[in-house]
């Protein structure tokens, strides 16, 4: 939880200054029960009504002046608290960015972005309420203490005492609790994984007509949840009562002995009156006390959290710092000898070799699991090698800067969505300075300028996040479009056309060959959409099994040859 | 008024309706509450009278003051347990009202037509279902029972202190209103700057979710730079009304501990100014400071239970939208049957919205035939299965089964006679063995395991650790889309339907798991009547009839050889090489 401390910086002063001001505030209130008091053992004992009347204009003077410091602090906290979970949020998703896959993959998307909204909220709430009350609380629970016993320590016993009481008290509780509202979320979570399996399949739901199990399963999980909300309902709600009792035990206490006290003239009543208001205010701070705790404990969770996240450091790093001179001679890409492994167990590729010749198409085919995407994945660099080398235009990936390298490739991946904006936004992503031409020309070459030119807006239509107002295909057909309007010298098209119908699918592969010099790497399940690139690799299990055209994969790779005739694909097959 | 406002207490009634089989334990709680808080005031009181017993040196009267204690201790028990009592009734009310509606709006997603599911976000109804229903309970019936013990503690304050003392109590209520008008304002102020700050707060969420979503997107366009650009706008327009919502927040706890400090100082005067005339004695006084201390919590308590008073009936507004939607055509009258499996389809008329989509379709399919539907992308091929499967209803013509007009038969008599294969094929979470019975729970392992068999996944599932037991799992469970369908395939066999609805898969399944899936549809299809959506030649070439669908319509019907020397668009999808085929 300190660690994060420093994303304070830039807010030092108000974090400092802010406690301060709230002591002074505290302060002043410690004083309203002496005045009071005052009031009984002077100015009623001697009748003096001025001095009631000076009396209480100080106390209205103390709780304005209070008032004044307390919003002050109020005000520097938010401030401070606010500029703490700014500069955490800002810093945390720069480091995402930087991170490569492998370590996105470890959290978990859906997780990373839990940690950067309600974990950084829930943390930010904590600075705050530390800033606000770190000297509040203590110093009313501490000062009435000592005021207490400046009046009477043997009196002031009885509040050490029921001090002690109710920490014991609340840590019980707390420690009974904390576990039973996990149990309770558990509970909630199994209701809602009910509630989206039944929207997923409300076909299939209603296909079986399985309707009245379905809520027989609902009405067991909801019934369960009742059951340990109530539970923990039950022990939370003792609580407050069980503080409630023991300050009254010690108010009781403190009049009992009082009485002996004032009977044998070692106490004023103003006195005793003083320490009972003592007393109540110790309750009020106990209880905010309570709240601080539970906000600390699901803060410090938070914290964790985070820190996980920036314990994390990307698996590949941008070492190049100037752009590389291109060798124009060699080959768009070359694998030599590479192998690959997401995890130490198991190789994902083993020793793939491959050249892919500029202005060629290369077809990547086998089955799930046998490392296409793996493969194409390695040229841009979204992991690095174990062993071997991916060479770019004669020059290996890892000398080139990220930005200069991925410029030059398009590479759509298998399930890439769209981000929210407009189409023209999503196809200048690359770059901003691309050309309304050559966004409509991409769009034409990746078959989407019919339906795109068909919206009422055109380029301006709004496109809602992941491209949800699209149809899958049609979706498709934009992302390919996104990666061309680029111009990339490389395209990649990780079976990035499964959506699109056969013929749309060979009309995009003809308009592909007519931009000149565009090196494709096409991955597909479907042989139909790789048999006519110049050159095939056919990969099982991470391994090359054979490499060449259509015709000669057919008569030499048996994998190859089975893959096509469970699709139909005979060997005249290449037109 | 808007229309949103005058639906409140029609909200505010059916919520009532809800709650009514806890009524009784709403109204214990009302009375406990009631008690408790009397209690709660009168100890003060008792307090202030022994302190009056103790009034100095060799003046402290002890058989009284311990009389008072006595009591003391008698009401403190009994705010204290009445006070837990109440929490446990009203937690009984309100998660079992929530349960009831809980269950009631999930009856309700199993009983709407499918287009309120197609037509919504999932994300929405889900929200409905949970996040809403949970704030009706924390804002309505946890913050109806804070409203109640507000006012009475404000009221009780106020009778208790006018039973002691008028004077005093007059000052109490003169300072009153500044308590109502200083909690009004911040909670105003509270409300609109937490609105504007949630608003920042989901546009930022929104922005991380694309991004981490779709990292691949940002690596490979080198967007990392424009991302954190976008970021930080966001950002530090968050900071600025975070800020401020932070600060609103902050300024209650101030405020009223500064009203309460006048009110405390104002009693203090007049109190005191009393003792001195003999109006009043120095223990009442301390009687009247404790109270003077609790008096303006309430009202803080009460302006921020409004708050999520309105917060909770728009929640409930939401949910009772949902419990709302018009359920489908009841069918209880309908037949049930066994069908043998002939389909005929008469000027069906059918579209989603206003716009004509399938107009005077007619198809007559004989027992055991095979319909084929073809088209391009996106051409609505769905549609037919959710016409046959009664999904949606057509909007003119009719749907005959066996000569029975499918709105005459129950809907599970009707779809008990379609064996459903989908490309996104659902399995729930559970074993396998629950899976395959999905359509047959009385099915015997000898059943289930024959049937897996002829879906040609047995010897997958054997090799599974834990064979049929295996629990399926959203999450990495090793079992692949392929093989998830080719479970579904087992499912139908067992339920053994005269008809079937197949989707072949166009992706994303490997090659060996495809040929398992090709032999099993093969397989399932023998003797019943089968509507396939097709991408294979195979399949399309042996089909009895062939319907090729184009903009949500059909276009064209025959077979093969009829629709090659039509030719017309499938001539032209089929030389496209529709079908993976040269």
């Amino acid at each position: 939880m300190f660690k994060l401390i420093k994303y304070l910086k830039g807010y030092g002063v108000q974090t400092v200054i802010a406690p301060i001001f709230k002591f002074v505030e505290a302060f002043f209130e410690l004083i309203i029960p002496i005045i009071v008091a005052a009031i009984v053992d002077v100015g009623i004992k001697n009748g003096d009504t001025s001095y009631v009347l000076k009396a209480g204009a100080v106390m209205v003077a103390l709780g304005a002046a209070g008032l004044i410091f307390s919003l002050m602090c109020q005000y520097l906290a938010a401030v401070s608290s606010s500029g703490y979970g700014t500069n955490l949020r800002e810093a945390m998703f720069r480091h995402i960015n930087s991170l490569s896959f492998a370590e996105l993959d470890k959290i978990g998307s859906s997780s990373m972005l839990t940690r950067i909204t309600s974990d950084v909220n829930q943390t930010q709430q904590a600075v705050a309420m530390f800033i606000r009350l770190i000297t509040r609380v203590p110093f009313i629970v501490i000062g009435s203490a000592v005021m207490a016993f400046l009046i009477n320590w043997q009196l002031a016993l009885i509040f050490v005492g029921g001090a002690i009481v109710i920490s014991v008290i609340l840590f019980f509780i707390m420690r009974a609790t904390i576990p039973s509202y996990k149990k309770v979320q558990a509970r909630l979570d199994d209701v809602g994984e009910l509630t989206e399996e039944n929207l997923t399949g409300a076909r299939v739901v209603r296909a079986f007509s399985k309707q009245d199990e379905e809520r027989a399963d609902f009405d067991a999980a909801t019934d369960k949840l009742t059951k340990v909300s109530e539970a923990v309902g039950r022990l939370s709600a003792l609580l407050n009562p069980l503080t409630y009792v023991v300050i009254n035990a010690c108010i009781i206490a403190v009049i009992a002995l009082g009485g002996y006290k004032v009977y044998d003239g070692a106490l004023t009543q103003g006195n005793l009156i003083a320490l009972v208001n003592y007393l109540s205010q110790i309750l009020l701070a106990l209880i905010v006390f309570a709240n601080l705790i539970v906000t600390f404990t699901k803060a410090s969770a938070s914290a964790s959290r985070i820190n996980e996240v920036f314990a994390l450091s990307p698996s590949v790093r941008e070492t190049a710092e100037k752009n590389v001179e291109r060798d124009e001679s060699a080959p768009e890409v070359e694998f030599d000898s590479v192998c690959f492994s997401y995890n130490a167990d198991r190789l994902s590729l083993k020793d793939i070799s491959l050249k892919i010749p500029r202005g060629s198409t290369l077809g990547i085919i086998g089955a799930t699991g046998s490392g296409k995407t793996t493969l194409v994945n390695l040229i841009p660099r979204f992991y690095d090698v174990i062993s071997g080398g991916v060479r770019y235009r004669g020059t290996d990936v890892k000398n080139y800067p990220f930005k200069q390298l991925r410029d030059e490739i398009g590479i759509v991946a298998q399930k890439t969505g769209l981000f929210s904006g407009t189409v023209r936004e999503n196809m200048k992503m690359g770059d901003e300075s691309i050309s309304d031409d050559d966004v409509i020309a991409a769009l034409k070459t990746a078959q989407a300028y019919d339906f795109v030119s068909a919206l009422p807006d055109f380029l301006d239509a709004p496109v809602a996040a992941g491209g949800k107002n699209f149809s899958g295909g049609q979706r498709q057909r934009l992302t390919i479009a996104r990666a061309l309007a680029k111009k990339p010298s490389l395209l990649i098209l990780d079976d990035s056309s499964s959506a699109l119908d056969t013929l749309t699918d060979k009309r995009l592969r003809t308009a592909l060959k007519q931009i000149p010099d565009l090196t494709t790497i096409i991955v597909s399940q479907r042989c139909g959409s790789i048999k006519d690139a110049d050159n095939i690799i056919v990969l099982d299990d991470g391994e090359d099994v054979g490499q060449g055209t259509h015709a000669q994969l057919y008569d030499d790779c048996e994998v190859y040859r089975e893959i096509c005739q469970s699709q139909g694909v005979g060997k005249g097959g290449a037109k | 008024m808007s229309g949103k406002e005058k639906n409140k207490p029609r909200t505010v009634a059916r919520i009532l309706k809800y709650v009514k089989p806890y009524m009784f334990w709403l109204i214990l709680a009302l009375i406990l509450a009631v008690i408790q808080i009397a209690a709660t005031l009168l100890a003060p009181i008792v307090i202030g009278k022994a302190i009056d017993f103790i009034i100095a040196e060799k003046e402290v009267y002890f058989d009284e003051v311990f009389v008072r204690l006595l009591q003391l201790g008698g009401l403190v028990a009994a705010a204290a347990l009445f006070q837990w009592l109440v929490s446990l009734c009203t937690n009984k009310v309100s998660y079992r009202t929530i349960r009831d509606i809980r269950r009631d709006a999930f009856d309700k997603l199993n009983r709407v037509p499918l287009k309120v599911i197609d037509g919504s976000s999932r994300g929405d109804l889900m929200t409905r279902v949970g996040a809403d229903t949970e704030q009706i309970s924390d804002g309505l019936i946890q913050g109806f029972t804070q409203l109640f013990t507000g006012i009475v503690t404000v009221v009780g304050t106020l009778c208790f202190m006018l039973a002691v003392n008028v004077w005093v109590t007059l000052v109490v209520v003169v300072v009153t209103p500044l308590s109502i008008v200083v909690a009004y304002f911040i909670a105003k102020g509270c409300h609109d700057k937490f609105k504007s700050q949630s608003d920042k707060r989901g546009e930022l969420g929104g922005l991380c979710e694309e991004m981490l979503h779709d990292f691949k997107t940002v690596k490979a366009f080198s967007y990392e730079a424009a991302a954190q650009k976008r970021f930080g706008v966001i950002n530090k327009k968050l900071q600025k009304v975070g800020v401020k919502a932070q600060f609103y927040s902050a300024m209650v706890n101030p405020c009223t501990r500064f009203v309460n400090g006048i009110v405390y100082a104002a009693v203090a005067i007049m109190g005191a100014f009393l003792c001195i005339n003999g109006k009043l004695s120095v223990g009442y006084l301390s009687t009247f400071l404790t109270y003077a201390n609790q008096y303006t919590k309430p009202f803080n308590e009460i302006t921020g239970v409004i708050t999520e008073l309105q917060t909770a009936t728009a929640a409930a507004a939401r949910v009772f939208k949902l419990l709302d939607e018009a359920e489908e055509v009841d069918d209880a009258n309908g037949r049930e049957f066994t069908a043998s499996g002939d389909i005929s389809i008469k000027e069906v008329d059918f579209s989603y919205s206003d716009k004509p989509l399938i107009q005077n379709f007619n198809l007559e399919v004989k027992h055991g035939q095979r319909v084929a539907i073809v088209g391009p992308t996106g051409c609505g091929k769905t549609t037919l299965i959710n016409l046959l499967m009664r999904f949606y209803d057509v909007k003119g013509g009719e749907i005959l089964v066996d000569g029975v007009n499918i709105k005459d038969m129950t809907r599970k008599s009707l779809r008990q006679n379609f064996g459903m294969v989908l490309q996104d094929s659902w399995l729930f979470h559970g074993t396998i063995r629950e899976n395959i019975a999905y359509g047959k729970e009385s099915a015997t392992d000898e059943e289930i395991v024959a049937a897996a068999k002829k879906a040609h996944i047995h010897n997958f599932i054997m090799r599974l650790k834990d064979g049929y037991d295996t629990v399926i799992s959203d999450k990495d469970d090793g079992i692949s889309q392929g093989q998830r369908q080719l479970l579904c395939i087992a499912r139908i066999m067992l339920m053994d339907p005269p008809m079937l609805i197949l989707d072949e898969a166009t992706s994303n399944i490997d090659t060996r798991t495809e040929i398992r899936i090709q032999k099993a549809f093969a397989e399932i299809m023998k003797g019943r009547t089968s509507f396939i959506v097709a991408h294979r030649l195979s399949t399309i070439k042996e089909a009895d009839i062939i319907l090729v669908m184009k903009d949500g319509n059909v276009i064209e019907k025959g077979n093969h050889d009829s629709l090659m020397a039509l030719g017309g668009f499938y001539k032209t999808l089929f030389e496209a090489g529709y079908g993976d085929a040269q």
